[in-house]
């Protein structure tokens, strides 16, 4: 990297900064200019540490904030091995620009699958780490001491030999200068003293007073808004729309055709852009899938479950030939609907594009994914863009492997070179044009043995691939290892249950709604699959559930500690409180284990009431226990309003539900007590913001079953009637 | 064109008068702590008061509105962030993403009003605003500890 790139990264910093201290009115930056600007820049220690005179240390985060607390997490874990005073870090985003222009420093910036601190954790230690060997050598050096006889702790470098003090902010400058050493040692976590620890969020105060800056909030100067529709049905584009009926309308500046498939226009303002777009005569070509609908998609599964032809993603023994032979058999179907991800602030972009420069302000999950669609939509190269990360209003997978409406963005802003352009979709467009879910049913088929113990399993799913909808070239000889999350021989979502003969198998059946990966992927309608089904055959066997579980869970003890632990809270074997039933489920996700108990009742008119959950989660290490209980409480609320309301429906090609009237979810009335058990047992680092998903709804149906004596297979439960029969 | 009582000042907003009260705060006023989420009242995203009321601000036209009714948005809740509820949202580290924290505020701020010791089912009623990530659980302990005055209590 040459000093040109790295004096322009850093006024980018600066701009950053001040950015977020001077408000909402974010001032445009000219790339290039600014020198004066250069000398006031606090040093940068290496990438991942500046240190300012004051000692006020800033902590660069590669990966996006969504609400997941990986900002606090991520800036716990270097400030644990800077040893810097915890109440002077603040934090902020390098762009994805300046790691492609500084060789990829910051590495992946991705956030998703539950990854944004187990993958990252080691080099981000590494670098705050390696801060503080510069800064001690700095001080060192000023002293002319050995620098093994300094030590830093607080902000502060003690000579212990003299005495002598000085501060992180004092040798900062000195420091950056230094070559960083070229092996540094971790502490060991049981000496942890900010990570580890339930410390605050570092993001809550501009929160509290609407001053924190999200997409949707932007402005530019000269800034002009859109609003779009997509063709509603998937595949469809606009036959032709009629310009001349609103361009007079107030404020509308254009109408643009964006892309193949959507018409937007441009105004002074989203308000008057939206009601001009819904004014705007378009007539649609709705294209080859115009009969699609949730019966047509239904039919397409079932067929799948009966198929000769499936894609094998677990195997041990021989499963149809133990089944053939079983004393006893059960089988049940299953099976799970669309859903939006429906953030609170729904998809927006703000593009700029002049001939030679583009730049995107946005929320993302994946910044560096949000440049490439930048660099390919506006057709320049990369190292002439920038996508500037904002604070999400929600992520949940929709805003990480797909930037549909960055492409938009850009693609209006081309159209009107040189004036910024925000892009705000609608609720309605939202809803219409997510990256859903994806659909599902399960055959499941399990055999016991004379002695009446499960011998055989085989679990058919039939139905989407997320893979072959946002990835193809990541399968592997056609197979999607995604769907078979949960259900594993190994791994991030090993299956924690040994059975003699075990087929897993999956007949991709691939519907024309794009699918996504939606927070807890494919973990959810698996561990419904396994975890009720379980329940069934314990059932079956007039077994316990607790007890049926435990005996094919001997050989994965961190599977069945989890479940123990949650059991024992809950009070599993004695007497609930009157008219109140349990009901339990384990799964491994994303590298943690996760165990919950539900307890429901069920009214006479078939009235769900959720009153408590207890759940329990060893994800290995844990950086921030507060923030850890924080996502599993709300893995439960998206999970249960999956469970309780989650289903988007097709009808004549396009889904069905348009706003949060149609598509309801879960409010504060609804929400159980929870009680988090978070029990880290070290020697690996497994996620935490969506492993919890995945138990939520098997708990509370098995819950339902033990209240009800009636089997749900079919969510949301919003169609189930649950009076007893 | 309409005078709206924004905050303790009363201001032209260049608007039509079909504009929802949302879209005059954010883009006439530069007010963008009131958020959008659904645009029919749904989500309470966009909560604020209006004579201490909550109200939904995306389904209530700017021109159902008179200059003498006074309007408070997040950004005028405190100076500081100092109002009992997000001092009690400060103490409980309630927001996750935080894009409905706004709303959740406005509506609790407004509840505490009218409710000063509220019962769970007081909130059950009072709090119909969606949170997607879930934050539900400390929203209800945080409004319990502002009507407590715990915070002020700590502090």
């Amino acid at each position: 990297m040459d000093a040109d790139t790295l004096e322009l990264s850093r006024r980018r910093f600066l701009v950053g900064s001040a950015t977020a201290a001077g408000g909402l009115m974010i001032g445009l930056h000219l790339p290039f200019a600014g020198e004066a600007l250069a000398a006031e820049l606090p040093p940068e220690v290496n990438a991942w540490v500046v240190v300012k005179p004051d000692d006020s240390v800033i902590v660069r985060i590669a990966r996006s904030e969504m609400g997941q607390g990986t900002l606090t997490g991520l800036a716990q874990l270097v400030a644990e091995e800077l040893e810097c005073d915890w109440s002077k870090v603040s934090t902020e985003y390098p762009t994805p620009g300046q790691n492609l222009a500084r060789g990829r420093v910051w590495g992946n910036f991705s956030t998703g699958g539950s990854r944004g601190i187990r993958e990252s954790h080691e080099y981000v230690r590494k670098g705050g780490a390696t801060a503080r060997m510069l800064l001690l050598q700095a001080a060192a050096d000023a002293w002319g001491v050995p620098v093994a006889e300094c030590s830093a702790a607080n902000s502060v470098i003690t000579h212990a030999g003299t005495g002598r003090k000085t501060t992180f902010g004092k040798v900062a400058s000195a420091a950056a200068r230094l070559t960083p050493p070229a092996n540094v040692a971790l502490k060991d976590p049981k000496t942890w003293k900010i990570a580890g620890k339930a410390v605050k969020r570092l993001d809550t105060i501009d929160k509290l007073s609407g001053k924190q800056v999200y997409g949707a909030d932007i402005r530019l100067p000269g800034m002009l808004n859109a609003a779009i529709r997509d063709c509603p049905v998937f595949g469809g584009k606009p036959r032709s729309f009629d310009a001349a009926k609103v361009l007079s309308m107030p404020g509308v500046k254009a109408v643009l055709r964006v892309g193949d498939s959507a018409v937007a226009v441009v105004a002074q303002n989203w308000w008057q852009a939206k009601t001009a777009l819904d004014a705007l005569p378009i007539d649609w070509d709705e294209g080859a899938h115009a009969q699609v609908s949730s019966a047509t998609i239904a039919r397409q599964l079932e067929e799948g479950l009966e198929a000769q032809q499936a894609l094998v993603g677990n195997q041990v023994g021989d499963a149809r030939a133990a089944l053939a032979s079983a004393s006893k058999r059960v089988e049940a179907v299953y099976s799970y609907p669309y859903q939006n991800h429906a953030t609170m602030e729904p998809m927006n972009a703000t593009a700029l594009y002049t001939a030679d420069r583009c730049e995107v302000w946005t929320p993302t999950q994946n910044g560096e994914a949000a440049l490439a669609v930048t660099a390919d939509a506006s057709g320049l190269p990369a190292a002439r863009c920038d996508v500037h990360k904002m604070h999400l209003g929600g992520g949940f997978g929709r805003r990480g492997a797909v930037h549909d409406w960055v492409r938009q963005a850009v693609l209006i802003a081309r159209q009107m070179p040189g004036t910024p352009v925000k892009l705000l979709w609608s609720r309605e467009e939202d809803m219409l044009h997510g990256r859903y879910h994806p659909i599902t049913q399960a055959r499941l088929v399990g055999g016991f043995d004379a002695a009446g113990n499960l011998n055989a399993l085989h679990i058919r799913i039939s139905g989407q691939s997320i893979l072959a909808g946002v990835a193809p070239q990541n399968l592997q000889g056609g197979r999607d290892p995604v769907t078979f999350q949960g259900l594993s021989a190994s791994g991030d979502g090993e299956i924690g249950y040994t059975i003699p003969h075990l087929l897993v198998d999956h007949a991709m059946r691939n519907p024309h709604v794009p699918p996504g990966f939606w927070r807890g992927v494919n973990h959810n309608q698996n561990a419904i699959y396994l975890e009720c089904f379980i329940d069934e055959l314990a059932d079956a066997a007039g077994q316990d559930p607790l007890a049926f579980r435990r005996k094919i869970m001997g050989r994965h003890p961190k599977h069945l500690a989890v479940l123990e632990a949650a059991a024992d809270k809950a009070g599993w074997g004695k007497p609930a409180p009157a008219g109140v039933f349990r009901g339990l489920a384990q799964h491994k996700g994303f590298g943690s284990y996760t165990a919950a108990v539900a307890e429901v009742s069920v009214s006479a008119q078939g009235k769900l009431k959720i009153h408590r959950i207890v759940a329990a989660t060893d994800p290995g290490h844990a950086v921030n226990p507060g923030q850890i209980a924080a996502q599993v409480e709300g893995s439960f609320v998206y999970g249960l309003s999956a469970c309780l309301y989650g289903e988007c429906t097709v009808a004549k090609g396009r889904i069905e539900q348009q706003n949060f009237d149609t598509y309801p979810m879960m409010r504060i009335d609804e929400m159980p007590e929870v009680e988090t058990i978070v029990m880290p047992s070290g020697g690996f680092w497994g996620g935490v913001g969506e492993p919890t998903i995945a138990v939520a709804a098997p708990a509370v149906l098995n819950a339902i079953f033990a209240a009800t004596g009636k089997r749900v297979r079919s969510l949301p439960l919003k169609n189930v009637d649950l009076r007893r029969a | 064109m309409p005078k709206l009582n924004i905050n303790g000042r009363v201001v032209d907003v260049d608007a039509d008068d079909k504009t929802p009260l949302l879209w005059a705060l954010r883009e006439q006023a530069g007010l963008t702590g009131t958020k959008y989420g659904c645009g029919i009242a749904q989500c309470g995203a966009c909560t604020v008061h209006i004579d201490g009321a909550p109200v939904r601000s995306c389904a209530m036209p700017i021109g159902a509105l008179r200059a003498d009714q006074k309007i408070v948005t997040i950004e005028g809740l405190s100076p500081d962030a100092s109002h009992p509820v997000q001092k009690a949202w400060l103490a409980l580290d309630v927001p996750q993403c935080g894009y409905c924290q706004a709303g959740m505020i406005m509506a609790a701020a407004a509840l505490l009003k009218s409710k000063p010791r509220p019962t769970d089912a007081d909130i059950d009623a009072g709090m119909t605003n969606i949170c997607r990530c879930g934050t539900y659980n400390r929203v209800r302990a945080a409004i319990h500890l502002a009507a407590d005055g715990g915070v002020a209590r700590q502090g």
